[in-house]
């Protein structure tokens, strides 16, 4: 039943994208629907079989591990799956009403975006590094066309940047990856700690450091992030919810399961993960200023995402610290609250884009008139960014500063502390700009506001109740995700 | 997790929450709808904080327990002080909302201003209930939150800088507040912060640990509180319409700093222990020092509510200088003053916002001779003003009466001599109002202008303050019979023990 639900996830969006592609309007919503539809049903089946089991293979044809391909599936995998169906069914409600799928733009979009979600399932599913290549690949090559779908010049111009700099990383991690099977003959996530600790130093290294240089450069990881502010904020708004609320997390994903699951903890290791921490303290701070420093709602928005991925680096030099577990909480429920919370804010900025024409903070006043909801949603959301309760973000938030003091690694907690701060400055500055009034006298703000669907105004809602109630629920979610890493790297 | 009837401190927060939900979703148009809710709400929950208040003499203990983390509990609960704060906010917040309707008539985004102004006594609520220091955190920050709109609620360029101000003041102490929160958590382990004295047993070798969480927990409170040198957004947060103004100072923001202060020291590290770490001398100094700061200051403003905003950094500081000299009498002194500084301190911003409302005064010199035209504001602005001097047998004096014999009692006579500083001072920036509101001839061009208010705003701007100010009174005059919040308080010190 589970390896079945397992497979579905990956394969019905797969046949759905396909589906699509036929003549006809009604096989477009026949792909739509049973891509997307039936995705949070077998997760339902999938996570009740890993609390009950616990993480589990499952061999594709019979072959076992080296020879075959593996799938493997964990709390870790579950809440991103479950992310995926969740953000991106509410994105994909959103993008129906501005790609309806018997629309000419409809036909280009829902292919690409099925074929997305299909790419980001399997990656979270997959054992196997070159599996793992083809899935970046995929997730890539769709999100590229899906932000220039607009065609205008700037989505464009962003997406070629995109390209480009993607391309460059699929290189370098497909040389790493080549480098690991020549020293090591395995490519299994699981199987390589054995084989790397027996492997020549100089290989081990080169390796990892071209995988992990490929992976942060498709995480957007300071300073490699410099294509992902123009891209997230010229793309559609579900689009843009999609790419920073998962797209990038699956890169961070990636680097999590090469060092944590895959990496003998040796010194060098630990140096190295230090040194991630440092690219996301960077990146705290520096996403964090020049969010403050945006004249539009999306760049802030997206700004905002390139600081809030350097959480979830912070973590990983206490992976070999009592407080990991700890740690390793924080992180997971910054990866989920972020997520909604970010998906929420972008929804709620293509609503506001939609609705006066403009998202420059100098048009906003008057938006808690003009625009409520959507503004209800961008404030929610915001709370859960700046880590203030009652929110998602709150929790991991006080998880990450438990660790960090109990770690005792001081420039952490610092660096936690002035980032939150930055993050209060940011979204307090949309939301100042949103209640100013500069003319009184002003009759009818409404007049010039053009009217949103209420489906897309109440995807934003939702999201941003779910970051609001994420504050409230993660005391059993907390419990499942667990420990984290098995192994070498946890010591309790 | 039991919903049932101990979870009664739950449904009084979501009292208020829902409220300023449906005041959201009615929109601007639905007025009548909306004070009709307004009144509903605020009248039920003070019905609810009754009850509950009989219940716990009966001996009922009222508890909700929501795990949020591993360990670490939304824990809502009622001991006395609980019920000091909640019954003290629940009835102002009452009057408050009469006033507001009254105040905001007819001015734009009311739905805006009434359900933030819900919301914002929903985390007073819940600041009061708190039965860890996690569970206060959540409700301080969200008070923070709640209360921006509101300071901004002009919309004009000052508004938005003082709610700039605000803003990083109040979210710099939460941070603060957080760290030393997030020490104490790993030095003393999980369950519930406030209990009496249980840090005592840890004490021994983490004496500078300790040391350096109670400053940072401090200056997390001392932010809202108005603790010198934290104090310079309240001032500023007057360009907040006057209802706001009496709120903030009377009710929630600084109020619930001056709370945080008394849990510290009462149910976070106890007194003996904050004594023996030298902790209370800190807080103590700091507090007198805030307390003739501020009165100097105030005697410089020539903006009414500017000199009422220093008058407060002072006067809230008494809570703190109160629970820091120790000793039943101080602390009684520190308590109580709780409940008078409330009473008296709104009834004086209400007594603005109506100057300010029929007359356009704004300044001191605008003044004279008011007494004339507005006799029953007028009044009502000498009760509290000789209140807040501590004239007596005024609310104010019975605190610093208190406050001075605890002092003797507990061996702190300088505490006496900032005491009679801060009498002189109070006098000093009070007593020339009053001699301009009753003893000098109106000004030509103020008794040209018309009464601005109508008959409705009369009644609801008029019948709130004068109910505060004779409630005012009535703490003092009547301070030695049952039911007094001195006799409450007395109750409270002696039944817990300082």
């Amino acid at each position: 039943m589970t390896n079945e639900a397992l497979i579905g996830l990956i394969f019905l969006p797969l046949l759905g994208a396909c589906a699509t592609v036929l003549p006809g309007r009604f096989a477009t919503y026949l792909g739509i629907l049973s891509g997307l539809a039936p995705l949070p049903l077998l997760l339902v089946a999938v996570t009740l079989s890993v609390a009950q089991n616990g993480p589990g293979f499952l061999e594709l044809g019979g072959w076992a591990a080296p020879l075959g391909i593996r799938l493997f599936v964990d709390p870790l995998a579950v809440l991103m799956l479950w992310m995926v169906a969740i953000i991106g069914g509410l994105a994909a409600i959103h993008a129906w009403c501005d790609f309806p799928p018997a629309s000419p733009s409809g036909q280009r979009f829902w292919p690409l975006w099925l074929l997305l979600t299909s790419a980001m399932n399997a990656l979270f599913l997959s054992a196997d590094l070159f599996n793992l290549y083809v899935c970046l690949e995929l997730i890539t090559l769709t999100a590229i066309p899906l932000i220039a779908l607009t065609g205008s010049k700037t989505a464009v111009r962003a997406a070629m940047r995109y390209l480009l700099l993607a391309l460059l990383a699929s290189l370098l991690y497909l040389l790493g990856v080549a480098l690991l099977y020549n020293a090591t003959g395995t490519l299994d996530l699981y199987l390589m700690r054995d084989a790397l600790a027996a492997a020549p130093p100089a290989a081990v290294v080169a390796t990892l450091a071209l995988i992990s240089l490929g992976l942060l450069l498709k995480g957007a990881v300071f300073p490699l992030h410099v294509w992902l502010p123009k891209a997230h904020a010229s793309a559609p708004g579900p689009v843009s919810a999609v790419l920073s609320a998962l797209v990038v997390k699956t890169a961070i994903y990636l680097l999590y399961r090469v060092w944590l699951w895959s990496v003998p903890a040796t010194v060098a290791a630990e140096q190295a993960l230090t040194l991630l921490a440092i690219l996301g303290a960077g990146a705290l701070l520096y996403g964090g200023v020049l969010a403050l420093l945006q004249q539009r709602l999306k760049l802030v928005i997206a700004y905002s995402t390139v600081a809030q991925l350097g959480y979830l680096l912070l973590i990983l030099p206490m992976a070999s610290s009592g407080a990991w577990p700890v740690a390793w909480q924080g992180g997971t429920y910054q990866l989920l609250s972020h997520g909604l919370a970010k998906a929420a804010m972008f929804l709620a900025a293509a609503n506001i884009l939609h609705a006066l024409g403009s998202d420059r903070l100098s048009d906003l006043q008057r938006l808690d008139q003009r625009q409520p909801l959507s503004l209800f949603a961008l404030a929610v959301a915001g709370v859960s960014i700046m880590g203030l309760p009652p929110s998602g973000g709150f929790l991991a938030k006080w998880l990450l500063l438990d660790a960090a003091f109990r770690s005792g690694q001081w420039w952490l907690l610092a660096v936690l502390v002035a980032g939150s701060l930055l993050a209060a400055a940011y979204v307090f500055r949309i939301l100042a700009a949103s209640l100013r009034r500069d003319d009184p006298t002003e009759a009818d703000p409404v007049a010039d506001t053009k009217a949103i669907p209420n489906v897309q105004t109440a995807c934003a809602v939702l999201l941003a109740l779910l970051a609001l109630a994420a504050g409230f629920a993660a005391a059993p979610m907390i419990e499942f995700i667990g420990p984290g890493a098995p192994g070498a790297w946890s010591r309790p | 997790m039991s919903f049932g009837w101990q979870a009664l401190p739950l449904y009084i927060i979501l009292v208020s929450v829902v409220t300023g939900i449906l005041v959201f979703m009615l929109g601007e148009q639905r007025q009548h709808t909306r004070t009709v809710l307004n009144l509903a709400g605020a009248i039920l929950k003070l019905a609810l904080i009754l009850i509950m208040l009989l219940a716990i003499q009966a001996g009922t203990t009222f508890e909700f327990r929501l795990p949020l983390l591993p360990g670490l509990d939304l824990l809502l609960h009622a001991d006395r002080l609980t019920m000091l704060f909640a019954t003290l906010s629940a009835l102002l917040w009452l009057v408050t909302t009469v006033y507001a309707i009254g105040y905001l008539e007819q001015s734009p985004n009311r739905a805006r201003f009434f359900g933030f102004f819900s919301l914002c006594v929903a985390a007073t609520m819940g600041v009061a209930s708190a039965g860890n220091l996690f569970t206060f955190f959540i409700f301080y920050e969200l008070l923070t939150l709640a209360t921006w709109p509101l300071v901004v609620h002009r919309g004009t360029p000052e508004a938005f800088a003082a709610g700039r101000i605000y803003l990083a003041y109040t979210l710099a102490g939460g941070i603060l507040l957080l760290v030393g929160l997030i020490w104490l958590h790993a030095l003393a382990g999980a369950g519930d912060f406030i209990l009496d004295g249980s840090l005592a047993p840890i004490a021994s070798g983490n004496e500078n640990a300790l040391r350096a969480i109670f400053v940072l927990l401090m200056l997390g409170f001392g932010v809202k509180a108005a603790l010198l040198p934290l104090h310079s957004w309240l001032p500023r947060a007057m360009v907040a319409p006057a209802p706001v103004s009496a709120l903030l100072h009377a009710v929630a923001v600084v109020k619930a700093g001056a709370f945080g202060l008394v849990r510290l020291i009462q149910d976070v590290f106890g007194f003996q222990l904050a004594a023996s770490l030298g902790l209370t001398d800190l807080l103590a100094w700091v507090a007198g020092v805030t307390i003739i700061y501020g009165s100097v200051l105030a005697l410089k403003q020539s903006d009414l509510k500017r000199r009422l905003a220093y008058s407060t950094v002072s006067q809230v500081s008494y809570i703190a200088l109160g629970v820091a000299t120790g000793g039943v009498l101080a602390t009684i002194g520190g308590l109580v003053h709780l409940v008078h500084q409330g009473l008296t301190k709104i009834t004086l911003f209400f007594c603005a916002g109506n100057y300010a409302e029929a007359y356009g005064i704004h300044k001191v010199e605008d003044l004279d001779g008011l007494g004339e035209c507005m006799p029953v504001t007028s009044v009502c602005f000498t009760i509290a003003a000789l209140g807040m001097i501590g004239v007596p047998p005024m609310a104010g004096f019975i605190t610093k009466w208190h406050l001075g014999a605890g002092a003797m009692a507990a061996g702190a006579p300088w505490v006496i001599l900032i005491l009679v500083a801060s009498t002189l001072l109070n006098a000093a920036y009070f007593l020339p109002l009053l001699q301009r509101i009753w003893f000098r001839p109106l000004t030509e061009e103020i008794a040209r202008r018309d009464d601005r208010l109508g008959r409705i705003r009369q009644v609801a701007l008029i019948a709130p303050t004068v109910f505060v100010a004779v409630t005012a009174l009535a703490a003092g005059l009547l301070a030695g019979i049952p039911g007094s919040p001195l006799f409450w308080v007395t109750r409270m010190v002696g039944a817990e023990g300082p």
